[in-house]
């Protein structure tokens, strides 16, 4: 058999199998070419040396022939099976499901985020309050006016705890006495937290969330609260050109007292904070009121301070353009989705406090 | 408080413009909520005369008229059965949009014959219900004149929002003072105002019976008789006051009291004094007493309410509402008009018991200037007199009204200590005096006795800081501490935050639900702890004492709208007798896998889903979810036995989970299985601080071994105990058992289950001699022994 004939036979190999039948005939135990290396024993040395180098060639071309075909037919094998396992790429992956977080929980973090960076701790009160926390702390006594601007939700007599009257707080304001109670001067703080008054339309639900900011040090004046506010809203808003307006009010626990509106654009139909083609009130403010230091122990003559408070649900329907705050406390999944935000939107100050 | 531009102007001498007084009102604390001027509208109709008025050729009903409106004759066809030649009355040219329909005017052919506009009726320009005729006004009304302006309606109407500190601002006098002290014009004398004047009436004939037997609820009741009025119309420009701003005109008695309330806020009552019997005093009610008010209502009174009342009863909630027996009727000939100062307090606290409200409570409340009785009582008089007529008596004057002066030890620099703002201290002097403080040189600043809300030097900051302006504060830094800002947030706070983030990548959606619920929901989970007493709903009644029923009703509403996997939690606080925990809740309803090409039919949620998010959660708020022992008592709003507890040692419950009880998901109207966890965050025992340095680790050098043991237990047996049994089998080598099969039937003696368990052996130094491998094997088979488990053959 010539080199040529063996090669052929190698290559025409259709299968594995038959490939390994032409292995074993070549150089198999009794194959053809291990016949040829037996007779080279027997040769003469002069033989040995023509005949030595062909029949070694011979078998090396065999054996890289076969090695070659064989990978040429597994690669075959491998690509036909491959074909046959292909699948629609198109059909839908596995879901998982898509969680969120509601604008309130964001908007606190948001909140939280700013008032850090202004050196604001935060406070937490409860909402099962005593009336002496809420208004007589307050400076609201009993027969003020100002209690009926609240339309406290009560609790009855009989539950009442240690003689006071329990109702449900009416802002987040008993949070500044609690703090002033309980901690030293300097106080920075912000305390948000669900308030409740008995109120019912597209604007105004019985429940609601709110933020109430406390500076008390020595030296504190107007000037600082409206520097607070114009440097929190503008953060929160992430817009430079927010102007505030400051008007005289009145909140029994503050004097003075100031109102404060946000100017507005129209765009879109939609209001848009910044500018100042309309005005809207946001935020209720003022220095605290003598008589509310005293009654918390802290002497007016040599500590001043300001406190402000703002609707949470407000603020976030004025950023992110939700226009009914009934639907805040519904638990609509479809709303959530929409309005909701990633778990992964972190308010941070490098990447932005706006998801 | 509401008021025209032209009333402002009676108390006011000024030119300014409506914006710049809109502008200045609001600046000043005094927050303008509208101005409405119903004369805009009705600016396109005018005065028009009917010149001739012929019979429509088609119609029985219509005229044809040729009225003259100041530019010429026109034809307009009329159906007003008093359309007349001659008839003076309000036209309104093509073009005009007629303020009750909107309907825009327009050249049109009426029945074949053009018309060009309308002669308007009083209902057509929204003046009055009256729709039988057209308006006729008197015969010298100036033809083709706007008739707004001419009748007076072109007068823009003020709303203004007055705060309760402000009473002296619930009379258009105090508006008018504080826009003068603002620099917007200059107040007129009283007298300037009345001209009829405002000094004392000194009447004839014995002053009325009156007296005060409760020197705390009314120190003071002035009074004054008037007898032979008539009471009829009231004048036209108080009519049209009253009107202006939305009061109906009633008679001219009531009108003066509900007029003089207004322009000088200052609350009168009047009685017939033909319903009086005896002397009239001012004296607190007796138990149970009642009144009719008239408002039509019964009230039931107390012995803390001051009354008026004569010998045969009571006639006035004193300061609040008069009583209906002895009010003014037409036919009133005698009159006692009652001047009083009530205690604030008092009409408050009246005022809340009685839930009722009124224009003189809102004043009284706030307190009354307690230096105006002698002058309102003269006004009173006197317009009585001037429109009424009659005969005054002479005055009584029963108690003393509180007129001790407020004196405030002040000093001008607190205004830029407090207010931010450094303003000279003539320049303060000047404004104080002109709202009526005296200033004295000492700068002790007596207080005007008007202005009940001020009392301390703050107030006086916040006078002079709203007078002058709020805008001349200047933004001031709060000073800012060195370096980065310093983390702020507490333990519990970050925890929130994780455990809130962590259930949103879990694929759970926060919501927030109310915190009170209907009492029905709250029994479902065992009764609330609070209970409103003055609800605003029924649904809104019981402080939630679990955070499921909220949720599980929002679930319900979420099905009912078809959503077909239902994945909520809410981080809130439950509301307990003694405290207001916060707490996760977490509601799965509905698939927890939708049907699929892949995994085949939909998959409903069942008790272990519960349990891994209340690890998963458990894990996020920093709890030890290793150490956690399952144990049962979930609660009786769970499947008894698809339901546990994870608790730190025996007692503190740190999450339940489990299926919901079906009984109690047919409460909620919830189909199929609902599977809920709650996790009680503040039971996590907090985490010690140890900076951020962690503990020296290097990972083993060795790999691991690993070991699989099946187990026959019976099947009363807890899987959980026999893992904890296995796993303490060597604590230095065994570094993890896990159970990866449960197994019963065909094999396993009846009664008994077959627990697989892989254990990881971590080899230290060296690895593991065969021998040292079945010593281990030994022990872990020893430890399960205890448990009654046999390794299987």
């Amino acid at each position: 058999m010539t080199e040529d004939d063996i090669l052929r036979q190698i290559e025409t190999a259709a299968n594995l199998d038959a490939l390994e039948a032409v292995r074993i005939a070549l150089l198999g135990k009794a194959g053809s070419i291990s016949a040829l290396l037996k007779t080279l024993g027997s040769m003469t040395p002069e033989q040995r040396q023509a005949e030595g180098p062909r029949i070694n060639g011979l078998r090396i071309a065999a054996t890289d022939a076969i090695a070659a075909r064989k990978a040429a037919l597994e690669g075959a094998a491998l690509d036909a099976r491959l074909a046959n396992e292909r699948i629609d790429m198109t059909l839908p992956a596995p879901q998982a499901p898509r969680g969120s977080i509601h604008p309130v929980s964001q908007v606190m973090d948001e909140l939280a985020e700013i008032f850090a960076d202004m050196g604001f701790a935060v406070a937490t009160g409860p909402e099962i309050e005593d009336d002496w926390h809420n208004f007589s702390a307050l400076n609201i006594p009993e027969t003020h006016p100002a209690r009926a601007m609240h339309d406290t939700f009560y609790f009855p007599d009989q539950m009442g705890v240690h003689g006071k009257k329990m109702l449900l707080r009416t802002h987040t304001s008993p949070v500044q006495i609690r703090t002033m109670t309980s901690q030293k001067p300097p106080i920075r703080i912000i305390a948000p937290g669900r308030v409740y008054r008995s109120d019912s339309d597209a604007t105004h639900t019985p429940m609601f969330h709110q933020i109430e900011g406390l500076v008390i040090d020595k030296g504190i004046h107007l000037g600082h609260l409206k520097w607070t506010l114009e440097t929190f809203l503008k953060a929160f808003f992430e817009r430079d050109d927010v102007v505030l307006r400051l008007r005289p009010s009145y909140f029994p626990f503050t004097e003075p007292s100031v109102e404060v509106d946000v100017g507005y654009t129209i765009e879109n139909g939609k209001r848009v904070i910044g500018g100042s083609d309309g005005w809207m009130e946001v935020l209720g403010s003022g220095m605290v009121h003598p008589r509310v230091l005293e009654a918390c122990g802290l002497d007016p003559t040599e500590w001043s301070g300001f406190a402000f408070g703002t609707g949470v649900d407000r603020l976030a329907m004025l950023k992110y353009g939700m226009d009914d705050l009934r639907a805040f406390f519904d638990g609509d999944l479809r709303w959530l989705r929409h309005y909701g935000f990633a778990a992964l939107d972190v308010p941070t100050l490098s990447g932005g406090v706006s998801a | 408080m509401k008021f025209t531009l032209s009333w402002l102007k009676e108390h006011l001498e000024t030119d300014a413009t409506i914006e710049h007084l809109v502008d200045t009102l609001t600046a000043i604390g005094l927050e303008v909520e509208g101005v409405e001027n119903s004369g805009e509208k009705l600016a396109a109709f005018r005065i028009a005369k009917v010149l001739t008025a012929a019979p429509h050729p088609q119609a029985d009903k219509l005229q044809v008229l040729l009225v003259d409106a100041g530019s010429g004759p026109v034809k307009v066809v009329c159906g007003a059965p008093n359309a007349r030649a001659g008839l003076v009355g309000v036209f309104g040219a093509p073009g005009a949009v007629v303020p009750a329909n909107g309907m825009v005017l327009k050249v049109a052919a009426i029945r074949g014959v053009e018309s060009n506009g309308m002669m308007c009726s009083t209902r057509e320009l929204e003046l009055g219900d009256e729709h039988d005729g057209i308006i006729e006004l008197p015969e010298d009304a100036p033809i083709g004149e706007p008739y707004a302006a001419w009748t007076g309606l072109d007068d823009p109407v003020f709303d203004v929002a007055i705060t309760p500190n402000r009473q002296d601002c619930m009379g258009v006098r105090g508006i008018a003072r504080d826009l003068a002290a603002a620099g917007i014009g200059t107040l007129k004398p009283l007298a300037d105002v009345y001209r009829s004047g405002v000094g004392v009436v000194d009447g004839e004939g014995a002053a009325p019976d009156v007296a005060t037997l409760d020197p705390e609820g009314c120190p003071a009741f002035y009074a004054q008789a008037v007898s032979g009025v008539s009471n009829g119309t009231s004048p036209e420009w108080m009519r049209r006051k009253l009107s202006a701003i939305g009061q109906k005109p009633i008679s001219t008695l009531v009108d003066i009291t509900n007029f003089v309330s207004i322009d000088l806020g200052r609350p009168l009552h009047v009685y017939d004094r033909a319903k009086l019997t005896g002397p009239l005093v001012a004296r607190k009610a007796t138990d149970g007493e009642t009144v009719e008010a008239l408002n039509g209502k019964s009230y039931t009174l107390d012995a803390t309410m001051t009354v008026i009342a004569d010998d045969a009863g009571v006639h006035d909630i004193g300061g609040i509402m008069g009583g209906a027996h002895s009010g003014v009727s037409e036919t009133t000939k005698d009159v006692l008009i009652e001047c009083a100062y009530f205690t604030p307090e008092c009409i408050a606290r009246t005022g809340q018991k009685l839930g009722l409200t009124s224009d003189a409570r809102q004043r009284f409340e706030r307190g009354v200037d307690p230096a105006f009785l002698e002058d309102g009582l003269a006004i009173a008089t006197r317009l009585v007199l001037d429109h009424c007529g009659g005969t005054p008596s002479a005055i009584t004057r029963a108690g003393t009204p509180p007129l001790t002066p407020k004196v405030i030890a002040y000093d001008p620099k607190l205004c830029g200590r407090l207010g931010g703002v450094d303003i000279a201290a003539r320049a303060q002097e000047e404004i104080l005096t002109r709202l009526g403080f005296v200033v004295g040189n000492d700068w002790s600043v007596t207080v005007p006795s008007w202005r009940r809300d001020v009392d301390g030097a703050a107030d006086l900051v916040e006078e002079v800081v709203r007078i002058s302006g709020l805008d001349h504060v200047v933004s001031t830094p709060l000073p800012r501490a060195d370096g980065v800002a310093k983390p702020t947030a507490t333990p519990a706070q970050k925890v929130e935050r994780k455990v809130r983030r962590a259930a949103a990548a879990r694929g759970l959606n926060e919501t927030i639900t109310w915190s009170f619920l209907p009492e029905k929901a709250a029994d479902a989970f065992g009764g609330g702890s609070w209970t409103l007493a003055n609800p605003i709903s029924e649904d809104m009644k019981v402080m939630r004492p679990s955070m499921l029923p909220g949720l599980l009703a929002a679930a319900q509403r979420n099905a009912d709208r078809g959503a077909e996997s239902i994945r909520l939690f809410e981080l809130g606080r439950e509301y307990h007798a003694e405290s207001e925990p916060l707490t996760v809740g977490v509601v799965l309803a509905g698939e927890r896998a939708s049907r699929g090409w892949a995994n085949g039919k939909a998959q409903a949620f069942d008790a272990f889903d519960a349990k891994a998010e209340a690890l998963a959660l458990l894990d996020a708020a920093g709890a030890p979810v290793e150490n956690l022992q399952v144990m049962s008592d979930a609660g009786a709003h769970y499947h008894p036995g698809q339901s546990g507890t994870l608790r730190l040692g025996p007692k503190t419950v740190l999450a339940r989970f489990g299926m919901l009880h079906p009984a109690t998901a047919k409460a909620f109207d919830l189909d199929g299985p609902v599977a809920v966890a709650e996790i009680l965050l503040d039971a996590i025992p907090a985490k010690r601080g140890s900076g951020p340095m962690r503990s020296a680790y290097a990972p083993p050098p060795l790999q691991a071994v690993r070991r699989d043991f099946a187990f026959l237990v019976p099947d009363t047996l807890a899987s959980d105990a026999l893992v904890r049994a296995v796993k303490g089998a060597d604590k230095t080598v065994i570094s993890a058992a896990r159970l990866f099969d449960l197994f019963a039937g065909q094999g396993v003696p009846e009664g008994h289950k077959s627990l697989a368990i892989e254990v990881t052996l971590q080899p230290a130094e060296k690895s593991f001699t065969e021998d040292e491998l079945k010593a281990l094997a030994a022990k872990i088979v020893a430890a399960a022994g205890k448990l009654g488990a046999t390794l299987r053959g």
